[in-house]
Parts: structure tokens; C-alpha cells; sequence
């Protein structure tokens, strides 16, 4: 408040009659009450999309809880798919393949990952870094379909044939990049301090990072993997034009393998009734794997970043 | 003694610091490597198409990948991209409002205790495999729209001029608008966590400026919070946009896949570009039929590409994207 306004003020209150000096303050009233009016609207507003969005979103996961859980037995996880017509059986055959592809996955793309991350953190300062990054984030948000094309196009075709190498190396090319932009962004919360004292004790380079810099955020790194295991573990796009799937067990992986998002979407579309119910208990355990890892990763990386 | 040895401690700490900084570069050209490689693998098998259709890929409609005596063999995409472009705009004009609306609560609104868990429940959706939205959609949504929206849409807004054009003809519950209220619902996780995240940088002072002048909350919204934060929300949209466009099996699921012609109604079923791929990929026995497939993995690549691109400048200048790596 300054003096002007506070003269004008007194000057209002003492010259004007009462009955203007209320039509004046009414107005400023109702104009108060309509902006308070709008903005409760608007809080309103807000609330019910809230509302709405988890509405949906809990009714979707509800939808997978109560169709899948009647169909989730013993069976369900040790018996492969029963012959048309005939009910019971299991997936048994797509979790062994799902589990396979990952681990083979994992061990292309978590050393390729990892190292593109060290890259980053510890030696990426110029333009060819920056090109780096760039293509990660290109990676990162390519359609999955077509990762599905490229290794068809390089593996399958000529050399593999569907198989579940071919499989591992779509679900490595998703998990590369996964991998490299969370580890890069763990790396740096090592503080620059950490790296300094072990150079001054005359370490060099490579055993301040080896020693020194990933025992520090190791449990970050694994989060990143786990992350990216999470999102690969629920890819079905890539894996239709390269592991194909498969009604049995297939540990060799030169053979077509299945996948459990493989086994959800052909039993999806098949026109039997027992079918549609395994798949939506294939559905349920698949988003509770995938959601607990996210949970977990999401849980640790928030404790991580709190404690730097 | 004690000097050598630390000499040639000193050596092998250099020739170490060689080779390691030689592995990670390594790795670093691996990943540049297969994104050179992919582009390169994609036009090199298109380019029989390319050659044979030129332009008129992108702009025709005849798709018609078995040769007859009356049509000959033909390839344009032009239902897939109208499928694409529509389902798409449809997913962003329905998750924008909600996952803006929701942001604004949990990080303006909502008390901590509240926002922080829906927050978390609603981001982690982004983790559910496509292909369990997939299964809903088909089991759950597609017989509902067909038993109750699409009867409704039909009868109130149908008599209504122009805008009635989009829900006439009859519906089987599988089309483009049911795909692109699946692609609403899974792109909403996306745009809203990095909405939130774009809010919350907005400076505090900004805020508490305008409430210090009297503003109301809404007020503080429109006049300091969403000025600076709307290029960054933006950038979210098209985040979520790219990632509908790219969009494969849940929208498979239901839109009913069939390359019929381009239609105003929105109950017709269709394809889009992703959907057509996975669909068409492993009947595609002839070479240009294969060429033109893959010409469809070229294009979805490039038009999803542009729009991240376009999304990570949009947000980079505000904050960095969750996940990315930005030093």
C-alpha cells in the first residue's frame, strides 16, 4: 500500500455518500466473489479429471485381476498349452521362453548399456557425446514394431530364422538404450569429490570407475537394469516377427520360442472361451511381474536420489 | 626400486586407462552403429517399393499385394497414415485434458499425502505391457462401445449436419475410435508425469508473487504456472502422440484391421501404420509386397522419430525428460 492509494482511500471514505461508497464496494465484492467462483470451478474441474484418470486406470487393472485370477493354478505354470478343444493346460512353455530371451538379452545389452553409460558419465564432454545421447533418446522411442522389422530384416531372414536369438537380440536393441540413459543418470550423482580423492591417492582412471564409482551407485544400476528387464519382459510387437512362438517347450535358440505376451495375444485372438481366460491370467501374472519391478525400481531410485 | 615399481605403476595405469576408455567408446559407436544400421537396413529393403511407387506411396489407396487379371498389384498407404493420423489425434484430444487436469492437481492442488501416491499409481502405469491393454480393449471395450456408446453417438449426435458424418454406419464395436480411446488411455501415464514434472519447475517465487498480489488459485495457474510451463507441456503431447502413432499391439487388438477405404465415419475398422506391419509382415511373400511393408516400418520410424525430436527440445529447454540423460 503506498501513500497515494491510502489518501484516495480516505478521500473516498470521507466525501463519498454512503450509498455510493456501498455500490462501490458491492461491486468489488461480487467481482471478488466471481473470481473466487471461477477458481473453485476450475479447482473442481481439476479434481473430477483426477478422478477420472484413476478411474479408468484402476478399472483396466481391476478387469485383469478378477478375469485372470480364476484361471491361475499349478497347472498354469507347470503344463504347456493343451490341443484345441481341450481345457487345462498351461503357459508353462512361453514363461521358460520369456525367461530365456531375457537372460540372453540381458547379457547383449547390459555390458553394450552399461559401457555407453560409463562413456557418458566419465569421458562424454564433446559433440560426439552429445551425438550419443541423441541417438539413445532416438532408440529409446523407437515404434517396437519396428525393431521387430530391422532384426527380421538382419537375423531372421538370412541367418537365423525365427528363433529366440533373433527374440533376444529385439529385446536387447529395446533394453540398450533403457539401460545406458538410467545407469548414465545414476553415474552422475557419484559426487565429482569421490572421483577426485581416488585420483589424488593416484589411481588411475579406469579403477576410480571400476573401484570407486560403480560399487558407489550399484544399486542404482541394477535398478536400471531391472527397469529395462521390466519393459522387455511385456514386448510382443519385435518378438511376433522374430521368435514367433511356439505350442512347446524350446530351450534351443535357433528354434522359433514363445514368450508370454506372445501366448496373451494368440490366445486373445482365438475364438476358444478357455483360451481367452488364460489369457487374461497370463495377462495378470505379467503386470504383476512388470509392475513390481517398476515398483521396486521406482522405490529404490527415489531413495537414491534423497540420500545424494 | 620403490621408483620403478610405481613407474611402471604408473604405465600400466596409463595403458588401462587406454584400453578402458577404448571399451566404453566402443560401446558408445555399437549404439550409434545400430541406429545407422536400422535406418540404413529399412531404406535399403524399401527401396524396391520406393523405386516402383515413388510419391504416390504415401498418397494412394489401392493396397492390393495379390495380382489379379482386373487389379494389378499396388501398393499406397494411404488408409494406414489416414488410420494413423486419426486415431492418434483422437488419443491426444482425450488424454491431454485428463492428463493435464491431473498433473495440475497432484503438484498444485492435492496435498502431498495424495498427490505423491496417485502420482505413483497413475506413472506406473506406463509399465503395463501393451498387450494387456490390448486384451481389455477387445474383451471389455470393444463390446461396450458396440452395445452402448456407439448406439448412443449414433442417436444424439448422429442427425446432428457434418459432425454426425463420423458416427454413421453400422458399428462391430472394432474401429478407429475404439483404438484411439485405447491410445487415449495409454498415453496418459506418459504426458502426465511429464507434465508434473514441467509444473514443478515452475519458480516458487513466480507463484507465490502472484498469490501475494491477491490472485486467486486459479488465477496463479493461468497468469504464472501454465504461461511458463506451456511449451513443456506441449513437448509432453507430442511425447504421448509419438508414442501413439508408434502404438502397435493394443491397437491391432481392436480396430478391426482391414484395409478398407478412407471414410469420415469413425466406426469404420482400419489399420494404421503399425497395426498393417504387424498384420501383413509375415504374409508378405512377394518381394515387393515385402518391400512395401518394410517401406511402412520407414515411414512410422521417421514420423514417430520427428515428433520425439520435436517433444525432447520442447521439454529440454524447461527440464530434462525423466529418464533422459542430460549432463
Amino acid at each position: 500500500m503506498d501513500a497515494e492509494s491510502d489518501k484516495m482511500a480516505q478521500a473516498v471514505q470521507v466525501n463519498s455518500a454512503p450509498a455510493a461508497r456501498k455500490a462501490m464496494f458491492s461491486a468489488e465484492q461480487g467481482r471478488y466473489l466471481r473470481r473466487k467462483a471461477l477458481s473453485a470451478f476450475v479447482a473442481g474441474l481439476v479434481t473430477s479429471l483426477t478422478i477420472i484418470s484413476v478411474m479408468i486406470l484402476v478399472i483396466i487393472v481391476a478387469y485383469i485381476f478378477v478375469n485372470g485370477i480364476g484361471s491361475i493354478n499349478l497347472d498354469f505354470f507347470t503344463q504347456i498349452p493343451k490341443p484345441y478343444g481341450e481345457v487345462g493346460g498351461g503357459i508353462a512353455q512361453a514363461i521358460t521362453g520369456t525367461i530365456m530371451m531375457l537372460i540372453v538379452a540381458g547379457i547383449i545389452a547390459i555390458p553394450v548399456g552399461i559401457g555407453t553409460a560409463i562413456y557418458l558419465a566419465e569421458f562424454g564432454h564433446g559433440w560426439f557425446a552429445e551425438v550419443v545421447r541423441f541417438t539413445l533418446d532416438l532408440l529409446a522411442e523407437l515404434p517396437s514394431i519396428v525393431i521387430g522389422v530391422f532384426v527380421w530384416a538382419l537375423l531372421v531372414r538370412y541367418v537365423t530364422g525365427y528363433s529366440g536369438i533373433a527374440g533376444s537380440v529385439a529385446l536387447a536393441v529395446i533394453m540398450t538404450p533403457i539401460i545406458a540413459r538410467s545407469v548414465e543418470e545414476i553415474l552422475h550423482l557419484v559426487p565429482d569429490t569421490l572421483r577426485e580423492a581416488a585420483l589424488a591417492l593416484g589411481t588411475p582412471h579406469w579403477r576410480v570407475v571400476l573401484s570407486v564409482v560403480i560399487p558407489t551407485v550399484l544399486p542404482g544400476i541394477l535398478t536400471g537394469v531391472v527397469l529395462s528387464l521390466a519393459r522387455a519382459a511385456g514386448e510382443t510387437a519385435p518378438l511376433l516377427l522374430t521368435a514367433l512362438g511356439n505350442a512347446f517347450f524350446n530351450f534351443d535358440l535357433t528354434q522359433p520360442m514363445a514368450a508370454i505376451p506372445l501366448q496373451i495375444y494368440s490366445y486373445a485372438i482365438s475364438p476358444y472361451d478357455d483360451w481367452h481366460h488364460k489369457a487374461w491370467a497370463a495377462t495378470l501374472i505379467l503386470v504383476i511381474v512388470v509392475a513390481v519391478f517398476s515398483a521396486a525400481v521406482r522405490f529404490f531410485t527415489g531413495r537414491l536420489r534423497y540420500e545424494s | 626400486m620403490a621408483v620403478t615399481s610405481s613407474s611402471r605403476d604408473a604405465r600400466i595405469g596409463q595403458r588401462g586407462d587406454q584400453v578402458f576408455s577404448l571399451i566404453v567408446r566402443a560401446c558408445a559407436w555399437v549404439v550409434i552403429a545400430l541406429l545407422v544400421g536400422l535406418v540404413a537396413l529399412l531404406v535399403l529393403d524399401s527401396l524396391e517399393s520406393i523405386g516402383r511407387f515413388g510419391f504416390s506411396f504415401l498418397t494412394g489407396s489401392e493396397w492390393n499385394p495379390v495380382e489379379t487379371e482386373v487389379n494389378p498389384v499396388e501398393f499406397g498407404a494411404a488408409p494406414f497414415i489416414f488410420g494413423t493420423v486419426v486415431t492418434s489425434i483422437i488419443g491426444l484430444l482425450l488424454a491431454t485434458p485428463l492428463a493435464l487436469g491431473s498433473a495440475l492437481f497432484v503438484s498444485e492442488y492435492a496435498p502431498r499425502w495424495l498427490g505423491t501416491p496417485v502420482a505413483f499409481i497413475v506413472e506406473l502405469l506406463v509399465a503395463i505391457p501393451s498387450v494387456a491393454y490390448g486384451l481389455w480393449g477387445l474383451f471389455v471395450l470393444v463390446p461396450f462401445m458396440r452395445d452402448r456408446v456407439d448406439p448412443f453417438l449414433q442417436k444424439y449426435i448422429g442427425p446432428v449436419p457434418i459432425v454426425g458424418q463420423l458416427f454413421s454406419g453400422p458399428s462391430v464395436g472394432q474401429h478407429l475410435l475404439t483404438a484411439g480411446i485405447i491410445l487415449a488411455i495409454m498415453i496418459l501415464p506418459t504426458i502426465l508425469s511429464i507434465s508434473r514434472e514441467i509444473i514443478a519447475q515452475v519458480p516458487r517465487l513466480q507463484k507465490e508473487g502472484m498469490l501475494a498480489l491477491g490472485a486467486t488459485k486459479w488465477e496463479t495457474l493461468r497468469f504464472a504456472i501454465l504461461p511458463y510451463a506451456r511449451g513443456g507441456i506441449v513437448g509432453a503431447a507430442m511425447l504421448g502422440l509419438a508414442r501413439a502413432i508408434g502404438e502397435t499391439m493394443a491397437v491391432t487388438m481392436v480396430i478391426g484391421n482391414s484395409s478398407s477405404k478412407i471414410s469420415a465415419s469413425l466406426f469404420t475398422p482400419g489399420y494404421t501404420i503399425a497395426s498393417a506391419i504387424a498384420n501383413q509382415f509375415t504374409e508378405a511373400d512377394t518381394s515387393i509386397y515385402f518391400s512395401a511393408v518394410v517401406e511402412l516400418g520407414l515411414v512410422l520410424l521417421l514420423v514417430a522419430s520427428t515428433f520425439n525430436v520435436l517433444s525432447r527440445l520442447l521439454v529440454k529447454r524447461i527440464t530434462r525428460l525423466p529418464g533422459g540423460a542430460h549432463a
